[in-house]
């Protein structure tokens, strides 16, 4: 199990990624098959199998990393395995086939270090993921973990810790960017028999994953940076709130906590400093608004998760009335390395008033999907097309969509914005949690802005009414603007019904519910009017503007569309030019995918103008 | 039970009904009164906090349990026509179990894949980069391991 140095030298660590992303693309099977096959072959010796959590280069998962060397395998198959054994770990020769292509250039890469989509990044937070194994707390020792939280207890009094994390500049990585040393400042200064710490990890944002990888890929740098958040405000009692819709974080955050308890760093007297301090999990039950800081804590309580008023603040009186501070997954992940490297360090990296970095879950219409993370003020231009490689298909940039649905969507004459909490707040939208959207030509502003819209107004807990009937009278207008009935006038009325929702509302949810729908009225109004006016989708989504049709004079007959159609809206006999029935069409678009592409037979047409109208 | 305050046994509601839907599928109007009970709580109480959150179900699903990514980067990568065609072809809406109780069709907020969008998850496996021809693949595979299965099982009856 422990060779002596020389073998250590030539023993090769395989990394099988299982963030979410690769396992959906059956990271498990090749992890087994690779488990196999090194047993089979006897080379338990020289090789060192290692999970890792997500690597961040989603999109070409499964991914495969050898070390030392730094090389990177992408889209990993089953059947590769055969072949990564018998040619590198036994004859020394990387599977070149495996390596990635850049697409712009063509040119293969094969250290991840050297891939455009890793080389415009800097990792802070993410320090750790795809280096360790997260399951393992001798690992993340090794890297230097838990040294920021004993440098804390036994070297620091509270308020010192809280000033090294004021003089950093770190601000609430949940989204709303508050100073998070100043939380806990508060949250110091409160008096009180009882105080609680909560780890927020209730991700609800649609089309983000950063607190989810973070939890499975380094669980015990949250974990870390949640013992120090309670020794700082003086808590003895803490929570994770996370998502159950992520079993692997829940099964993670689970077991580091064990981990960390089997060594000391939970429980009475953590490393005979006299302070205590333990935690347990929380799931989920799948409402969004529990993502806010007050409705988490009414979940946590057991009751329906609606939001309170605030003041009082929950650093005052927050669960069961007790002080109690709450802080997202990254900013958490965040302290450990501040602790250890310093305020001055972090301080150095990102903007005036944005220090650190800022993750994102980078995806969409962009060639390079994944976790990302770069310095602040770093501008969107860098992250979609430096790192993200570009639009998919070349096809042009339309708007980038950040903040989830409490953020807007910005077009392209705004991507040399640096990415900072207040650049973004100027510009309409908000840094929000991390999610990043990118949208081509393709996407429909309105449909994106009736998307967020109507999602916010399923998860209006109902409690404000502005919030429960604006959501749903702004929902009532994009349906006509969608479906083809919109009047002139509609938009001001949307704009009006938004400013009576953002200003009548209790928590965030109903406060920046509206701005999708402010953002796409005010960057892409033309997309609307063109909807309201000449009854035309330009992105061709809106299903009651567009219709599809099969050109006569491509279609080859092969009857593909037929066999997919759920509607059985397509007839014609095999050989012969087939037809869409207008009337059965429900325009999932099912034929326009599987329609071969050197027939391109069925085309999007606007469903208001060649008909007569 | 008894020593607790009011409030511990309010906090035991969320995973106690976590736990029953785990165990039974969903959450039947039985263990809504029998929870009610044991935590000296209402059952309208526990009516309340359960049909509050979106992971409850009050009906049985059905024997395969397919969800539709509906995330922000699935929405723009087709997950909407997605769940439109599976709706029809499965001749149920989106929260339904088919009449054979074989599928149960629920659209979900996120279930963080979303690089890999449109994901669906079927029993519990995420599935990625799901196209209407992969997803109808899935399905049909589904169909042909239960009819082998119930071919097997009439066999050895």
């Amino acid at each position: 199990m422990s060779p002596g140095n020389e073998s250590e030298q030539s023993i090769l660590e395989i990394r099988v990624c299982r963030g979410t992303g690769c396992e959906s693309a059956r990271a498990h099977q090749l992890l087994e098959a690779l488990n196999k096959e090194v047993a089979d072959k006897g080379l338990e010796n020289k090789v060192r199998i290692k999970t890792i959590g997500c690597h961040g280069f989603c999109e070409q998962g499964p991914v495969v990393t050898v070390e030392p060397e730094g090389l990177f395998y992408c889209q990993v198959n089953e059947k590769d395995i055969k072949e990564i054994v018998e040619s590198h770990i036994i004859g020394g020769k990387p599977v070149e086939k495996l390596f990635y292509t850049e697409p712009a250039t063509g040119k293969i890469i094969s250290k991840y270090e050297d891939i455009p989509f890793y080389k415009g990044q800097k990792k802070v937070v993410l320090r750790n993921c795809g280096e360790i194994d997260p399951s393992s707390i001798d690992e993340y020792i090794e890297k230097g973990g838990y040294d920021g939280l004993k440098k804390a207890l036994l070297e620091m009094k509270p308020e010192q810790v809280i000033d090294q994390i004021l003089k950093s500049g770190l601000r609430g990585r949940g989204g709303a960017g508050f100073p998070t040393g100043l939380k806990w400042k508060f949250g110091r200064g409160s008096k009180s028999d009882k105080k609680y710490v909560v780890c927020n990890a209730d991700e609800g944002d649609p089309g983000a994953f950063m607190d989810g990888a973070i939890l499975v890929a380094d669980p015990h740098a949250v974990l870390e940076g949640l013992i120090v958040a309670a020794y700082s405000i003086g808590a003895d009692e803490g929570f994770v709130y996370v998502r159950h819709e992520y079993p692997q974080a829940v099964d993670s955050i689970k077991k580091a906590i064990i981990d960390s308890r089997k060594r000391g760093f939970l429980g009475k007297d953590i490393l005979d400093s006299g302070f205590s301090f333990d935690l347990s999990v929380k799931e989920g039950a799948g409402a969004f608004v529990c993502g806010e800081e007050t409705a988490l804590m009414t979940s946590i309580e057991g009751n329906r998760g609606t939001p309170r008023p605030r003041p009082p603040f929950p650093t005052d009186s927050g669960l069961w009335g007790k002080p109690t501070c709450i802080n997202n997954v990254k900013t958490l992940a965040t302290i450990p390395v501040i602790l250890r490297r310093g305020a001055e360090w972090f301080s150095s990296i990102g903007t005036e008033k944005s220090k650190g970095t800022a993750i994102f879950s980078l995806t969409g219409k962009v060639k390079n999907t994944g976790l990302v993370e770069v310095p602040m003020g770093t501008t969107l231009r860098h992250i979609i097309f430096n790192v993200g490689g570009g639009i998919q298909g070349d096809a042009k940039f339309k708007a980038v969509q950040t903040g989830g649905p409490s953020g807007g969507c910005l077009p392209a004459d705004k991507l040399d914005l640096p990415v900072d909490y207040d650049s973004l707040t100027q510009a309409g939208t908000i840094m929000g949690s991390g999610g990043m959207i990118v949208m081509d030509e393709t996407t429909c502003m309105v449909d994106v802005a009736r998307y967020f819209l109507s999602f916010t107004q399923a998860e209006s807990c109902g409690k404000c009414t502005p919030c429960r009937m604006g959501t749903l009278e702004m929902l009532r207008i994009l349906d006509k603007i969608r479906s083809g009935n919109g009047e002139e006038g509609d938009i001001e009325k949307l704009q009006e019904i938004a400013i009576t929702v953002k200003e009548g509302s209790l928590c965030g949810l109903g406060q920046t519910a509206p701005n999708p729908v402010l953002t796409t009225v005010r960057y892409f109004r033309d997309e609307y009017e063109a909807h309201i006016r000449d009854k035309i989708c330009p992105a061709e989504v809106c299903k009651a503007l567009i219709k599809y049709v099969i050109v006569s004079e491509k279609c080859i007959g092969c009857g593909a569309c037929l066999r997919i159609c759920p509607a059985n809206a397509i007839t014609g006999k095999k050989n012969e030019v087939h037809i869409i029935s207008d009337e059965l069409c429900i325009k999932c678009g099912a034929c326009f995918e599987v329609c071969p592409p050197k027939a391109s037979a069925i085309d999007k047409i606007p469903a208001y103008h060649g008909g007569g109208h | 039970m008894q020593d607790l305050s009011r409030a511990d046994l309010a906090e035991q509601v969320i995973p106690s009904l976590q736990e029953i839907q785990e165990r039974l599928g969903y959450i039947p109007r039985e263990a809504i009164i029998w929870l009610a009970d044991k935590l000296h709580l209402s059952e309208q109480e526990i009516y309340g906090v359960a049909s509050f959150y979106n992971n409850f179900r009050f009906t049985l699903p059905g024997k395969h349990h397919l969800r539709i990514c509906l995330g922000t980067a699935c929405h723009v990568q087709g997950g909407d026509r997605l769940l439109a065609a599976t709706s029809e072809k499965l001749g149920i809406k989106p929260g339904d179990t088919t009449p054979d109780k074989r599928y149960s069709l629920e659209r979900v907020a996120c279930v963080g894949c979303c690089a890999l969008a449109p994901a669906v998850v079927l029993d519990d496996v995420v599935h990625g980069r799901t196209t209407q021809r992969s997803l109808k693949r899935l399905l049909d595979s589904v169909d042909r391991e239960d009819r082998k299965a119930k071919k097997s099982e009439g066999g050895s009856q």
